[in-house]
C-alpha cells in the first residue's frame, strides 16, 4: 500500500460512512475503523527505516504548470504523529460507534471524523508548504463541523464559529509566514527548508516570518491569549474532544513548531517567546482547570496547560528539553485521549459530568475504572507509566541553573501539581466512596466504549515498562527529527536519585495536598476570576458584535440604496479616472485641426447632436421619442457614410423597433419626460455630465492621435477570403473568427427576451389574481 | 392603426419583408447582411403583422412560440459548433462542404448553420418582446 | 474627421449621463438609449474612420482594397447594437413594471430591496 493510498483512504472511508451507517447502524464503526487500522499498519511497517535514520520522501504532481506538488516527507516526527492519528483514530471511531449509538446523524459524524483524520494526517505528512496549508485549513474546517455537530444548540454554534475564526485567522497568518519563508529562502517545501535553515535565520525577514508562523501555531495549539476557544470546543461530542482537542488537532501547532525547530529555532527570539508563552499558557490552563467542576472542562484546561508545556519545551531547545517534549507529546496523547473517553463513558452511563455529584462507580464500571486510573496515574507521572518518563525528563531539562530556568521550573512544578489534581479528580474521584443518587443507572459501558480507553491506558503502561524498544522505535527518532540531529533517549522507569526525582516527589506531595483541598481551591480561583471579570472569551463576543455593527455602518454608506448616488459616484469616478492621469502626466491630446467634412456630412453630425440634446429638453413623450429616433437615424447615416453598411442597416432596424416599443410602453406609462429636479441639482448634475462627456471625448481624441496598430485588422482582412471563404469581413468575424463571442451574445439576447417575457407574465398573473379577489 | 389600407397592404409587406430577411441572411457572408440584420428585418415584419391584425393573429401566423424559435436558434448555433468535434478540430471551427446536385454546386458550411441560428435567436427573442408589448392588457 | 466624431461622442456621453442622473425612470431609459449609441461611436472612431469603402473583398480578389474601413470594430458594434436593444427593451419593461407595482417613477422612492430603515442584523450566533 503506497502512502498516497494511505493519504486518500480516510476521505474514501468518509464518503461511504453515511451509507454504511444507514445499512449497518452503529456496527458500521467496525467497518470504518478498518481504514485507520490499515493506515496504522502501513506506517508501522515504516518504523525500521525511520528508526535507522532515513527520511522517506514522495509525492505526486498536483498542478505541474504551477510547480505545485502533493509531496510528503516521513521522518520520526511525522511518523510518530501519523501513528498517533491513525491509532487513536481507529479507537475513536470504535468509541463513537458506541457513544453515538442510535443518534440520527451518526453516519454524518463518522464522515466528519474521518474527514478530519485525513486532513490531520495530510498536515503532518505534507512536505510542500502549499499542501501543508491546505490540510491545516481543512483541519480547521472539519473541526468547525465537529464542534458544531449538535447545531441545534446556540452554545455549540458559538463554539464552532469561535474555533473557526480563531484558528482560521491563525491559518492566514501561517500562510503569510510560509510565503515570507518561501520568499526569503526560495524553498517551498519542508525538506528544502530544513537544509537551509541558516539562510532563514540570518534573513532580515526572519522576525516577521517567525511572528506570523507563531500566530498560526499559537492559535491552533490554544496558547495564551488564544486559549479560550479550546474549552468552548468541549461543546462537541466527547469522541471529538478526545481526538481533536486533546490528542491530535490542537497538537498541530506544536507539530509545526517542532518541525520548524531545526530551521527557525535556536535564536534568542525563539528561545524567549516560546518558553514565555508556553509557561503563561501552562499556568493559565492549570489555574482555570482547578476552577472547573465539569469533567470535560477540567480536562480541556489541562490540555491547554499541557500544550503550553510542550511549546515551552520546544522553545528551550536543549537536548534534554527535546527529549522531554518528544516523550511528553506521546504520553499526553495516550493518557489524555483515554481520560476524555473515560469522562465520556461516565457521562454516558451516570448521566452527569459534574464532579461534585459523582462517586462510587468502581463496582458498577470496573473496566472503565481500571483504564481511567491507569491513565490518571500516567498523567500524575507515577513510576512504571510513560508519564513518569516524560516528567523526569522535563525536570532534568530545567533545573535551577539561573533565574530564568528557575522561574520556568517553578511554573512547571505548579502546573504539574494542578494536573495531578485534575487527574485524580477524573480518574479516581468518580469511582471511590459511596454511590450517590445519579441521573442515570450506572453499569459497565459496552465493549465499544471501554475498548478505546483501555487500549490507550495499557499502551501508556507498556511504553513506560518496556521503555527500550519504545525509545528505539518511537521517541528517539521523534526527538531526532525535532532537534535536527541524532538524539538517543535512555531514560527508564527505574528512578534515579537526583534533582528530577526530588522535584517529582515535591509535585506529587503538593498535588495530593491540593487535591484534598480542591473544594476550597476551586472557590478561591472562582473569586479571583470574578474579580478580574473580563476574559478573552467575552472579548471575542465583543469583537464579533463590533464587526457586525461596523459592517452595518459600512453597508449603510457604501450601499445607501439610492440609484442617483451610485450613478453620481460612477460618473465622477469615470471622469476623474480619464482626466486625472491626463492632467497628472500632462498628456493632453494635441489641438485638432478643423475636420475636413463635406457639407452633407456636417449636416448629419449636426442632426445627431441636435437630436441627442433635444431629448434633454423635450416636454412631451412623443417629442422625446421622436428626438431619440432622430439621433439614432443620424448615427445610422454616419455609419453609412463612413464605410459600415452592415452597421447602418442594423442601426436603422433597431432604431425603428426602439421607437415602436418606446411608443408602445410610453402610451401606457403616463409620465412626463420633463426634468423635475430643482435648479441647483441640475447645475451640479450638468457639470458632472459635461466633465465625464468631455473626458470621453478627449480620450477618444487622444486615441486617434496615436499611431494605429492594425495587426488584428490585417489578420482578418488577409484570411477572411482565403481561409474562411467569406468576402464580407465583418460578417466573417462575427460568425467565424469570433463565433464563440457571438454564441455568448445571442444567448444574452435570448435571456433578455426570456426575462422580459417573465416580467410581463408576472404582471398578467397578478392582475388576474387581483381581479379574482375583487 | 388598423386602417383598411394598412390591413390590406400588411400581408404583402410582411411576406415581402420575411423573404427579404432570408435573402439578407443568406447573402451575408459575401455582401452586407447576415443573421443579425436579417433577423431584425423579420422582427419588423412580425411587428407589422401584429399591429395590423392584432397579436393573437400574429402568434397564430408564427405557429410556434417566439421563444421556442429563439431556443431552437441557440441550439442550432451550438450544434454548428459541435460538428467540429467529429473532425477533431476546435469548437466552432468553420467546416465547408460543397455537394454538386445536377451540376449546380452549393456551398454548405457550419458557419452558415451558425448564422441561421443567430437569425432565429434574434427573430424569436425580439419578436417575443415586440408582440408581448403590443399585447394590450385584457380589457 | 475623427475630431468631429470625438466632439459628437462627447456630446452624446454628456447628454446620456445628464439624463441618467435625473432620478426619473423615463429619462434614465432615454439616457441608456443614447449611451449605447455613444459607446458604439466611441469604438467605431477608435478603429479609425474612412469614407465609404466597406470592408468587403471584391470579386476575384483575396483581400479588401487598401484603405477599406476597419472591420473589427464594426463586428463588435454590430452585436453590441442588438444587445443594447435587448437591454433597452428589458429596462423599459422593468421601468414600466416598477411603476405599476410601486406607483412611482422616482428612483429615490424605490427602496424595496434596500429599505431606508433596515432593522439591525441579529447579534447572536
Amino acid at each position: 500500500m503506497s502512502t498516497l493510498v494511505a493519504l486518500l483512504l480516510p476521505f474514501a472511508a468518509a464518503a461511504i460512512a453515511p451509507v454504511a451507517t444507514r445499512l449497518q447502524g452503529h456496527r458500521a464503526a467496525w467497518l470504518l475503523a478498518a481504514a485507520p487500522a490499515a493506515i496504522f499498519l502501513h506506517f508501522l511497517s515504516m518504523l525500521p527505516a525511520v528508526a535507522a535514520g532515513d527520511t522517506l520522501n514522495g509525492g505526486v504532481d498536483w498542478v505541474p504548470s504551477l510547480d505545485v506538488r502533493l509531496s510528503w516527507m516521513i521522518d520520526g516526527l511525522s511518523l510518530a504523529f501519523a501513528l498517533l492519528i491513525s491509532g487513536i483514530g481507529m479507537l475513536i471511531v470504535l468509541y463513537a460507534g458506541g457513544y453515538l449509538k442510535g443518534h440520527p446523524h451518526q453516519g454524518r459524524f463518522f464522515a466528519f471524523i474521518l474527514l478530519f483524520m485525513g486532513s490531520m494526517q495530510g498536515l503532518v505528512l505534507s512536505d510542500s508548504f502549499l499542501t501543508l496549508f491546505v490540510f491545516w485549513e481543512l483541519t480547521s474546517v472539519t473541526s468547525f463541523l465537529l464542534i458544531g455537530f449538535d447545531h441545534g444548540r446556540e452554545a455549540a454554534r458559538r463554539a464552532a464559529l469561535q474555533a473557526l475564526v480563531v484558528t482560521g485567522i491563525g491559518g492566514l497568518a501561517l500562510l503569510a509566514g510560509l510565503l515570507i519563508i518561501w520568499g526569503a529562502t526560495g524553498k517551498s517545501d519542508m525538506s528544502g527548508l530544513l537544509a537551509s535553515g541558516e539562510a532563514l535565520r540570518e534573513s532580515p525577514l526572519y522576525v516577521s516570518a517567525l511572528l506570523l508562523v507563531l500566530g498560526g501555531a499559537f492559535t491552533k495549539s490554544a496558547q495564551f491569549p488564544f486559549h479560550f476557544w479550546l474549552p468552548n470546543a468541549m461543546e462537541a461530542p466527547t469522541p471529538v474532544s478526545a481526538y481533536l482537542h486533546s490528542a491530535t488537532m490542537v497538537k498541530a501547532g506544536v507539530y509545526l513548531l517542532m518541525r520548524l525547530n531545526p530551521a527557525m529555532g535556536g535564536t534568542p527570539l525563539w528561545e524567549t517567546l516560546l518558553p514565555l508563552f508556553g509557561a503563561a499558557t501552562l499556568l493559565c490552563g492549570a489555574l482555570l482547570a482547578l476552577r472547573q467542576t465539569d469533567l470535560k472542562l477540567m480536562l480541556a484546561y489541562t490540555t491547554v496547560a499541557s500544550l503550553g508545556l510542550l511549546v515551552m519545551l520546544t522553545g528551550l531547545g536543549s537536548d534534554k528539553a527535546v527529549e522531554a517534549a518528544a516523550l511528553y507529546l506521546v504520553a499526553h496523547s495516550l493518557f489524555k485521549g483515554a481520560l476524555f473517553m473515560v469522562a465520556g463513558s461516565i457521562d454516558h452511563e451516570a448521566g452527569t459530568r459534574d464532579i461534585r455529584g459523582l462517586a462510587g462507580l468502581r463496582s458498577a464500571m470496573p473496566v472503565t475504572f481500571a483504564a481511567g486510573l491507569l491513565a490518571a496515574l500516567s498523567m500524575c507521572g507515577l513510576p512504571l507509566l510513560v508519564g513518569f518518563l516524560a516528567k523526569e525528563e522535563i525536570y532534568a531539562a530545567l533545573g535551577f541553573a539561573d533565574g530564568w530556568t528557575a522561574a520556568l521550573t517553578v511554573a512547571v512544578l505548579l502546573g504539574n501539581a494542578a494536573m495531578l489534581v485534575i487527574a485524580l479528580n477524573v480518574g479516581l474521584k468518580p469511582f471511590v466512596g459511596a454511590l450517590p443518587r445519579l441521573p442515570g443507572q450506572p453499569h459497565e459501558a459496552p465493549l465499544l466504549l471501554w475498548l478505546g480507553p483501555a487500549v490507550l491506558a495499557v499502551a501508556g503502561l507498556l511504553a513506560g515498562v518496556v521503555s527500550t524498544p519504545f525509545h528505539r522505535w518511537i521517541s528517539s527518532p521523534l526527538a531526532t527529527a525535532i532537534a535536527g540531529e541524532p538524539i538517543a533517549i535512555h531514560i527508564s522507569t527505574i528512578p534515579h536519585l537526583g534533582v528530577p526525582l526530588l522535584l517529582s516527589a515535591l509535585t506529587i506531595g503538593l498535588g495530593i495536598c491540593a487535591w484534598l483541598a480542591s473544594g476550597r481551591l476551586r472557590e478561591g480561583v472562582a473569586s479571583l476570576l470574578a474579580a478580574i471579570g473580563w476574559g478573552p472569551d467575552r472579548g471575542f463576543d465583543q469583537a464579533m458584535r463590533g464587526l457586525i455593527r461596523l459592517s452595518r455602518i459600512v453597508t449603510g454608506v457604501v450601499q445607501c440604496g439610492r440609484l442617483v448616488v451610485y450613478m453620481t459616484v460612477t460618473f465622477i469616478v469615470a471622469a476623474i479616472s480619464v482626466l486625472g492621469p491626463m492632467a497628472a502626466s500632462g498628456e493632453w491630446p494635441a489641438w485638432p485641426a478643423l475636420p475636413d467634412l463635406y457639407f452633407y456630412e456636417w449636416l448629419v453630425f449636426l442632426l445627431a447632436a441636435v437630436g441627442a440634446l433635444a431629448v434633454l429638453l423635450a416636454r412631451s413623450r412623443l417629442t422625446a421619442i421622436v428626438c431619440l429616433g432622430i439621433q439614432g437615424f443620424a448615427i445610422a447615416l454616419l455609419f453609412m457614410l463612413f464605410g459600415a453598411p452592415d452597421l447602418s442597416f442594423t442601426q436603422f432596424m433597431v432604431e425603428t423597433l426602439s421607437v415602436v416599443i418606446l411608443a408602445l410602453v410610453m402610451t401606457r406609462l403616463r409620465l412626463l419626460p420633463t426634468d423635475r429636479r430643482p435648479g441647483p441639482h441640475k447645475i451640479v448634475d450638468g457639470a458632472i455630465a459635461v466633465a465625464a462627456g468631455v473626458a470621453f471625448g478627449l480620450l477618444l481624441l487622444k486615441v486617434t492621435q496615436v499611431p494605429f496598430d492594425g495587426r488584428l485588422t490585417d489578420f482578418f482582412n488577409a484570411y477572411s477570403r482565403t481561409i474562411a471563404h467569406g468576402r464580407n469581413v465583418v460578417n466573417v468575424i462575427i460568425v467565424d473568427f469570433r463565433g464563440l463571442d457571438t454564441l455568448g451574445e445571442i444567448a444574452v439576447v435570448m435571456i433578455a427576451g426570456l426575462a422580459i417575457l417573465a416580467l410581463i407574465r408576472i404582471r398578467g398573473r397578478r392582475i388576474v389574481a387581483a381581479r379574482r379577489e375583487a | 392603426m388598423r386602417t383598411l389600407i394598412f390591413r390590406t397592404a400588411a400581408p404583402y409587406l410582411t411576406s415581402l419583408m420575411l423573404l427579404f430577411s432570408v435573402f439578407v441572411l443568406l447573402r451575408g457572408h459575401n455582401e452586407p447582411g447576415g443573421g443579425f440584420i436579417g433577423g431584425l428585418i423579420a422582427v419588423a415584419a412580425f411587428a407589422i403583422q401584429g399591429i395590423a391584425f392584432g397579436v393573437p393573429e400574429a402568434r397564430r401566423a408564427m405557429r410556434f412560440h417566439p421563444m421556442a424559435i429563439s431556443g431552437f436558434g441557440l441550439f442550432l448555433s451550438a450544434i454548428a459548433g459541435m460538428v467540429s468535434i467529429v473532425f477533431r478540430v476546435p469548437f466552432l471551427s468553420g467546416l465547408w462542404w460543397s455537394p454538386s446536385l445536377f451540376g449546380v454546386t452549393v456551398d454548405l458550411s457550419t458557419v452558415m448553420l451558425f448564422d441561421i441560428g443567430v437569425y432565429l435567436v434574434v427573430v424569436g427573442s425580439l419578436t417575443s418582446v415586440a408582440l408581448s408589448l403590443e399585447e394590450r392588457e385584457e380589457p | 474627421m475623427e475630431t468631429a466624431f470625438a466632439g459628437l461622442v462627447a456630446i452624446f456621453f454628456a447628454a446620456a449621463f445628464y439624463l441618467m442622473l435625473s432620478r426619473h425612470l423615463i429619462r434614465i431609459v432615454l439616457g441608456v438609449a443614447i449611451l449605447g449609441n455613444a459607446v458604439n461611436l466611441l469604438i467605431f472612431t477608435a478603429g479609425r474612420v474612412v469614407r465609404e469603402t466597406a470592408a468587403i473583398v471584391p470579386e476575384g480578389a483575396d483581400m479588401p482594397p487598401a484603405g477599406a474601413a476597419n472591420a473589427l470594430p464594426q463586428a463588435l458594434i454590430l452585436t453590441a447594437i442588438v444587445i443594447s436593444f435587448s437591454f433597452l427593451a428589458f429596462l423599459l419593461v422593468l421601468a414600466y413594471r416598477a411603476y405599476q407595482e410601486l406607483g412611482t417613477d422616482d428612483t429615490d422612492g424605490m427602496r424595496v430591496a434596500e429599505p431606508a430603515e433596515e432593522p439591525p442584523p441579529p447579534m447572536g450566533y
